[in-house]
């Protein structure tokens, strides 16, 4: 515990050096992904009413709210997951570079690819080893990449994992701890080289320790991806995140700079959401 | 405090105890069945038997090579038929049947599984056998993949059901079409549990009698050609253990030994096979 506050603390320090001269706070002109007007449906519950939202580029961007105000929805949405689940119906707009992939011709199977996602509890293939689980995105779409040790090296890089697992590579995925398997999870994920990152509460399985490597990693894949994280942790949307959207019963109630949210909220249920006044 | 302990100590230890008998009770047939059929069957066993025809009545020695060839030549028929229809509706059913025709689908399979295997027989004799007016292995197999056929369809369904969602949406999340999902991912993870169904559905249709007898009939010779009417181990111990011959009696003895030799090795291969894929994680 002693360790992890310490890890986070430290975390916390070189992310303040890193962010303030390389990060304008005005944010860039065009947003990566925006959502218009989105509406989403679970049979005849509607659990996002109208949300417009935009998803800046190169930023993390943390969704905050009770439980069941449809932040786990709403970032499904984003990569037409949500669709997959039976008696699921989106209704809006969510562009991509300024196209809607809501479009009638585009393949939902396309925008995945595009926009990755990491859930909330580890899934790597359980009959794959840690090798396989990180190709497994490629060779699952048919591709048949030329380096592949190198890939899966860099991949596991990225994720901080390499160290750990370089020597049992043949392992079963699900040999690995939970917070291991996690972060082979995102590896998994950003093999496929995405533009977006999806995390649906990625640390919400993990012990502190887990959790501040992920968090981590998070700011530094900040650099090159763009990633929407869906939290339960205000803690955890305050360290990482440079947006920070508050969701209650379907509707969005407040998106500003994070550090807005957090100081000066401008909406009272905000100020009485992150004081812990409700939720 | 005490004395409830010790009463709740007589209770667990008296209802473990009947636990117990029950087991033992289920498990008495099965040894006196293996019992009485390896005394009785074990004499007629010799190399002649795995090798050699049937000999005409009253002539000593023969074997029923034709009938073992014939039972293998049936059953890996019957898989032919039956495994890949049987798997491919058990696909359907789990991971794309949310209409109305599923339930149909899933509530005919069980129908079906209840369906006597005679009546099961009788059925192919007059989709097949009269229309070709000949017995034939075809005729045989499709009748032992009928059979397996609800089996493999429900044990491939409630296998596929156990896959956890998170898998499935951890491969769409990459992109990956469904199809490939549900083939490379889905299916490969419920692979051994399927195949350990499949052993025990081929084990069930291979002691099949009855469906066998308006079918694949019998043959006292060689296997010629799947047209041809075909004997079959079960077929030929029921001919020989009606037939009034002492030394036919013998013989059916030796071959009912042989198909449950067949029947378990399949089970524990079924088995170590699941083992073994567990273990190798």
């Amino acid at each position: 515990m002693i360790q992890s506050l310490a890890l986070a603390r430290t975390s916390e320090a070189t992310r303040e050096s890193a962010r303030t001269p390389a990060r304008p706070s005005a944010a860039p002109d065009r947003p990566k992904m925006r959502a218009e007007a989105l509406r989403a449906h679970f049979g005849k519950t509607e659990v996002l009413k109208g949300i417009t939202l935009p998803v800046e580029s190169t930023t993390v961007t943390a969704i905050i709210g009770p439980s069941g105000c449809g932040k786990s929805t709403f970032i499904r949405c984003l990569n037409r997951m949500h669709e997959v689940v039976s008696g699921a119906r989106v209704a809006g707009k969510v562009l991509l570079d300024l196209q809607d992939i809501y479009a009638p011709d585009v393949d939902p199977v396309r925008v995945r690819r595009r926009v990755g996602m990491v859930f909330q509890k580890p899934n790597p293939f359980p009959t794959m080893t840690i090798r396989e689980n990180v190709l497994a995105g490629l060779k699952l779409n048919g591709l048949r990449p030329k380096d592949t040790e190198e890939l899966v090296e860099r991949a596991l890089r990225q994720v901080a994992l390499w160290d750990e697992v370089k020597d049992v590579l043949s392992r079963s995925g699900t040999s690995l701890s939970g917070g291991q398997q996690q972060r082979l999870c995102i590896a998994r994920s950003l093999a496929l080289e995405p533009e977006v990152l999806l995390m649906d509460e990625p640390c919400s399985a993990l012990d502190p320790i887990a959790t501040a490597r992920v968090e981590e990693l998070i700011h530094e894949l900040r650099e090159r991806y763009t990633i929407v994280i869906v939290t339960h942790n205000m803690q955890q949307a305050a360290r990482v995140a440079d947006f920070t959207a508050f969701f209650y019963l379907g509707e969005l109630v407040e998106y500003d700079r994070t550090d807005v949210i957090f100081t000066r909220p401008s909406e009272k249920k905000t100020e009485d959401y992150i004081t812990g006044r409700f939720g | 405090m005490k004395e409830r302990y010790s009463q709740r100590k007589l209770v667990d230890a008296a209802v473990r105890g009947l636990c117990l008998l029950a087991t033992g009770a289920a498990l008495i047939p099965l040894g006196l069945v293996l019992y009485y059929v390896t005394s009785r069957g074990i004499g007629g066993l010799d190399w002649a038997f795995f090798t050699e025809l049937p000999k005409p009545v009253g002539e000593a020695g023969g074997g029923m090579a034709n009938a073992l060839l014939g039972t293998l030549e049936l059953v890996g028929l019957a898989c032919l038929f039956g495994i890949p229809p049987g798997v491919l509706a058990g696909v359907y059913l789990a991971e794309f049947g949310q209409h109305r025709f599923a339930k149909l689908v899933r509530f005919s399979a069980d129908v079906m599984s209840g369906v006597p295997s005679i009546t099961i027989g009788i059925f192919v004799y007059t989709l097949i056998v009269l229309r070709t007016k000949s017995f034939s292995a075809y005729a045989g197999g499709v009748a032992l993949a009928v059979l397996m056929l609800p089996t493999v369809t429900r044990t491939t369904e409630e296998l596929l059901r156990l896959v956890p969602e998170s898998l499935r949406e951890a491969a769409l999340g990459l992109g990956v079409p469904k199809w490939r999902a549900t083939l490379s991912v889905v299916l490969r993870t419920a692979a051994p549990g399927i195949a350990t169904g499949i052993m025990l559905a081929i084990a069930r249709v291979a002691g099949e009698t009855a469906p066998l007898l308006f079918t694949a009939f019998n043959n006292a010779f060689w296997p010629t050609g799947l047209a041809q009417p075909t004997a079959s181990l079960p077929v030929q111990i029921y001919t020989y253990a009606v037939s009034p011959y002492d030394d036919w009696h013998q013989k059916a003895w030796a071959a009912a030994l042989v198909l449950i030799g067949m029947v378990l090795i399949l089970n524990v291969a079924a088995r170590v096979l699941v083992r073994h894929r567990v273990r190798s994680r």
